[in-house]
């Protein structure tokens, strides 16, 4: 796909407003994704301390650090945050910034409602941090549920369980908002000549992934939205004791719970998908399987949910078909993984930090999924379910799934975004760090679980404590790597060597968008006349 | 060291230090189910941890099963553990060659029509055919291994297994027996701490046996792995699992649903011994409930050290999960006793609390779960320990006046 464009000098447009005002009401989509980028970075460190603090309870056996509800109010935000506040509001930005630039559109569809769906990451963010201190405050009993709030144990709580569901109405308003954002952009916004199947697999995989969030944050909201009627209003939707059913709020949970994971691991499969042939030098191998391919995850991925319910004592039928449908999941994602390893196969391949992370992705994600088939299997599931097996499982989806997708984003888009080249010697060091440390924090977690122990325990019998040992010292040093990470950052936008319009050789090879046609940092306002794509 | 991570997975030799007293059980040498030598080189082989001697010596894998049930899943998960391994080094492999073999820095030419070729205009079908393949031929064994999990069968023994903020109530159906098990304390468990408790459920080995699970207040599960898979306990809800013990032995396990502040203290220990050992042990609880009985039914007048003594027992039973021993409570959720209002004032408004419990709190009505006995023994106890010092005792017809 060549894709030939004009050059457009757009720096004769206004400028941006100077000082506060520039960022509070802003509606250019490149401020909003950078506000977006910082905030998931702020939030990555809050949740990552929260991990530091998990993972330095649980270096021995016995209470040193954290009541045992303090420790699972820590588990329980600890998620919030890095789904919430770190992973969907880093792609976000990704999205905000990159999307308009790749289809050649001068803005987002929805400028005035982009600035809102930011502006309430905030505002949830506090309410969530309120969560957290309301019971050092006399709010009553903390959350410690897990994020999965499943009654009657979220009945017990105290306010900070209120706070919790107004921070999840808050925040899921602001997805669905962006989400509506980013599919007017991808429909209504492309250059004339970009059609459809020839935009880079990044949009194609926000397209999927904002279909995805409007389809199942209204049964989040609505779950926790009868929560609340449940604690103050005196219905019963959850309480056996007045006719109503605690496994419904499980339902209604994992019905936006599991796509949730795809909304997550989706965006990252869209920045490998541009970062793999640019530093192979040569076209994406299976670019149609890859868009068919997220369109079957996109609904099964809605209708396998109860998968993480096994144990509830669903029908045998039900429960069957949940095994199967899951058990199918791994039909896109081979052919996915299968793709990417043929989009190296037979190119000239470099090894930048983006490539390098891209590759960890394939061999760690494709562990993930092997788990994830062994977890299906529902006779197997009834051991596994609810042990550190799982949390090892989800944390090898995750982390390199989404989180690692990202840093790829961060390392091969820096460079577009602040005019920067990073220092790739740093970065390399980061990606080894951080990769070694995290194999070392979750590895040994999958054998914890098999031997027996299970998630959200604040204490562990004695048989526990090598695995425990060797998992947190890999989740110090993890946590720690965060800083080089930080370093790097402030380091490339504070200045580095000069960044071309085209920072990588096969940039152009990578992806069929028009990002590479404007300046690095791109000026203000781009495209205000469209581009023609060829 | 010393403890091994044998605890839970696979051996049960080091709670047979302790066997339960009418258990006639055996130490059991502990032989590898199967060797493990798909996780053991895995561990091994991807992180130099340690020497191999010692992770020789560890568990790293399910534990090891003794019932048919949990035999069956066990292979199970052995299938799919090595199609895990495989699926990784297909991928590791190809990963691994490609990044060998195409390097710019050997100056090797990117093929540019690659993905235009009839491999990469036909491999959409391929990858989806081989895949659909393997995922069919494991959900046929998964099925197969469900419809045997589902099977509960006539069960000779059925025991009604109840979640309680945090400890477990076993009721033996047939035998109208009821045991309650909750966590030994630290000083008295040692090294078994988190994973023993004053009263394991006793099981006759080689019978079929059923469970069903519930819960009173919120969501537990609970957990034996060598013996039976879980199912959730459930408010409202009934469900069932079923096993046959093969082996006798002390099998340890625990909630494995957050359960709340006391999630990790509700450890479950299931004796497994032989029949007629069942027997006898049965007809010991048996006759000792009919004693509990006629001394809670005859006109004894108890004296305050008396009731105070059974009170401790039925407190530490009961209460002492959430009130603790000491009587100091859980800040926020769960008042103390010490120095408490109702503990140290009016007698009808302690009695009152006990037996009909408090709305909207986790204190439920104890009235329908204990005896007048009881009852009357823990207000007693309360009223005269940690401090309390009231003075007064309760006798079991006060408690029969305050249930009208």
């Amino acid at each position: 796909m060549s894709t030939v464009a004009a050059h457009h000098d757009d720096d004769h447009h206004h400028a941006p407003p100077a000082g506060m005002k520039r960022w509070l009401f802003s509606t250019n989509h490149k401020d909003i994704g950078t506000m977006y980028l910082i905030f998931s970075l702020i939030m990555l460190f809050l949740g990552g301390g929260m991990a530091m603090l998990i993972r330095a309870e649980l270096y021995m056996p016995g209470l040193q650090l954290l009541e045992p509800d303090l420790y699972n109010n820590m588990v329980t935000n600890h998620a919030l945050i890095m789904v919430f506040g770190v992973v969907m509001p880093a792609a976000a930005g990704m999205a905000n910034w990159m999307i308009p630039l790749m289809i050649g559109a001068p803005d987002m569809a929805l400028p005035r409602l982009n600035n809102l769906s930011f502006w309430l990451l905030p505002a949830g963010a506090t309410l969530l941090i309120m969560s957290v201190l309301a019971p050092f405050f006399g709010g009553g009993a903390p959350v410690n549920t897990g994020w999965t709030l499943y009654p009657p144990l979220s009945i017990q709580a105290g306010m900070s369980m209120d706070l919790l569901i107004f921070t999840l109405h808050v925040l899921g308003i602001s997805s669905i908002l962006a989400s509506i954002n980013i599919i007017t952009t991808i429909i209504n916004m492309r250059a004339p000549g970009m059609t459809m199947m020839k935009m880079p697999l990044f949009v194609w995989a926000w397209f999927f992934t904002a279909v995805l969030l409007i389809i199942v944050m209204p049964a989040l909201a609505g779950g926790v939205t009868m929560l609340l009627f449940d604690r103050h209003f005196g219905t019963s939707f959850f309480d056996a004791a007045g006719g109503g059913d605690p496994v419904l709020f499980q339902h209604l949970f994992w019905f936006f719970g599991h796509p949730e994971v795809y909304v997550l691991l989706l965006p990252s499969i869209g920045v490998m998908g541009v970062v793999i042939p640019t530093f192979s030098r040569k076209p994406l191998f299976g670019y149609k399987s890859l868009v068919w391919g997220m369109v079957v995850l996109t609904i099964l991925g809605c209708v396998v949910w109860a998968h993480h319910q096994y144990t509830i004592g669903m029908s045998v039928f039900a429960t069957k078909y949940f095994m199967i449908g899951t058990i199918l999941i791994s039909i896109p994602v081979g052919l996915m993984i299968f793709n990417f390893v043929f989009t190296m196969w037979r190119g000239a391949m470099t090894f930048e930090t983006p490539m390098l992370f891209s590759i960890a992705i394939i061999i760690m994600f494709s562990f993930a999924g092997a788990t994830g088939v062994m977890l299906a299997v529902v006779p197997a599931d009834l051991q596994y379910h609810d042990t550190y097996f799982v949390v090892a499982h989800f944390h090898y989806a995750l982390i390199p799934g989404a989180l690692f997708g990202l840093y790829a984003g961060v390392f091969y888009w820096l460079p577009k975004w602040t005019g920067h080249m990073y220092n790739e010697k740093l970065g390399k060091i980061f990606f080894w760090w951080t990769t070694i440390a995290f194999n070392v924090t979750f590895f040994p977690q999958h054998f914890s679980g098999l031997a027996g122990m299970p998630r959200r325990i604040v204490d562990y019998g004695v048989q526990f404590q090598e695995f425990n040992v060797i998992s947190s010292i890999g989740g110090f040093a993890f946590g720690l790597s965060h800083l080089l990470f930080l370093y790097i950052i402030i380091q490339t936008v504070r200045g580095g060597k000069k960044a071309p319009a085209m920072p990588w050789e096969g940039a152009q090879i990578g992806t069929s968008g028009l990002e590479w046609t404007v300046s690095s940092p791109p000026p203000h306002h781009t495209f205000t006349t469209p581009p023609t794509v060829k | 060291m010393s403890y091994h991570f044998g605890a839970l997975s696979g051996s049960v030799s080091h709670s047979i230090q302790e066997p339960h007293p009418n258990s006639k059980s055996k130490v059991i040498h502990n032989t590898s189910y199967r060797k493990n030598l798909f996780v053991r080189s895995a561990a091994i082989t991807t992180f130099a941890l340690g020497s191999l001697p010692a992770w020789a010596e560890m568990k790293l894998n399910l534990v090891e099963p003794v019932s048919p049930l949990t035999k069956s899943v066990y292979d199970l998960h052995m299938i799919t553990s090595w199609l895990a391994f495989w699926i990784m080094v297909v991928v590791i492999g190809l990963v691994g060659y490609a990044m060998i073999k195409f390097r710019k820095s050997k100056n090797y030419q990117a093929d540019q029509t690659f993905h235009e070729n009839s491999f990469g205009r036909w491999s959409w079908l391929l990858v989806p055919v081989i895949v659909l393949g393997i995922d069919l031929s494991i959900a046929g064994k998964a099925n197969n291994t469900f419809d045997q999990v589902e099977d509960i069968g006539t069960a000779d023994v059925t025991v009604k297994v109840t979640g309680s903020q945090w400890k477990w109530t076993y009721d033996y159906i047939e035998d109208d027996i009821r045991l309650i098990s909750s966590i030994k304390k630290k000083e008295d468990a040692g090294d078994e701490y988190l994973r023993s408790v004053d009263e394991p459920l006793v099981l006759p080995v080689n019978q079929r046996i059923r469970f069903l699970h519930t819960a009173t207040d919120v969501l537990h599960a609970w957990w034996v792995p060598a013996i039976a898979v879980k199912k959730d306990s459930i408010p409202g809800y009934i469900n069932e699992t079923w096993t046959v013990i093969e082996r006798e032995g002390l099998y340890t396990g625990q909630c494995a649903e957050n359960c709340g502040t006391g999630h990790a203290y509700m450890p479950i220990q299931v004796a497994a011994v032989s029949a007629d050992a069942y027997q006898s042990w049965m007809a010991e609880k048996k006759s000792k409930k009919q004693a509990e009985i006629a001394l809670a039914s005859s006109d004894k007048i108890w004296t305050v050290e008396e009731m105070s003594a059974k009170g401790e027992e039925v407190y530490n039973t009961f209460c002492s999960a959430c009130h603790q021993p000491g009587g100091e409570g859980l800040a926020p959720v769960f008042p103390a006793l010490k120095g408490s209002p109702i503990a140290t004032g009016d007698i009808a408004a302690h009695l009152n609390i006990v037996i009909n419990g408090k709305q909207g709190t986790a204190m439920s009505a104890w009235g329908a779960q204990l005896s007048d006995l009881q009852i009357a023994a823990v207000v007693t106890y309360e009223r005269n320990a940690f401090g309390n010092n009231v003075g007064d005792v309760v006798q079991p017809s006060d408690i029969k006046a305050a249930r009208k």
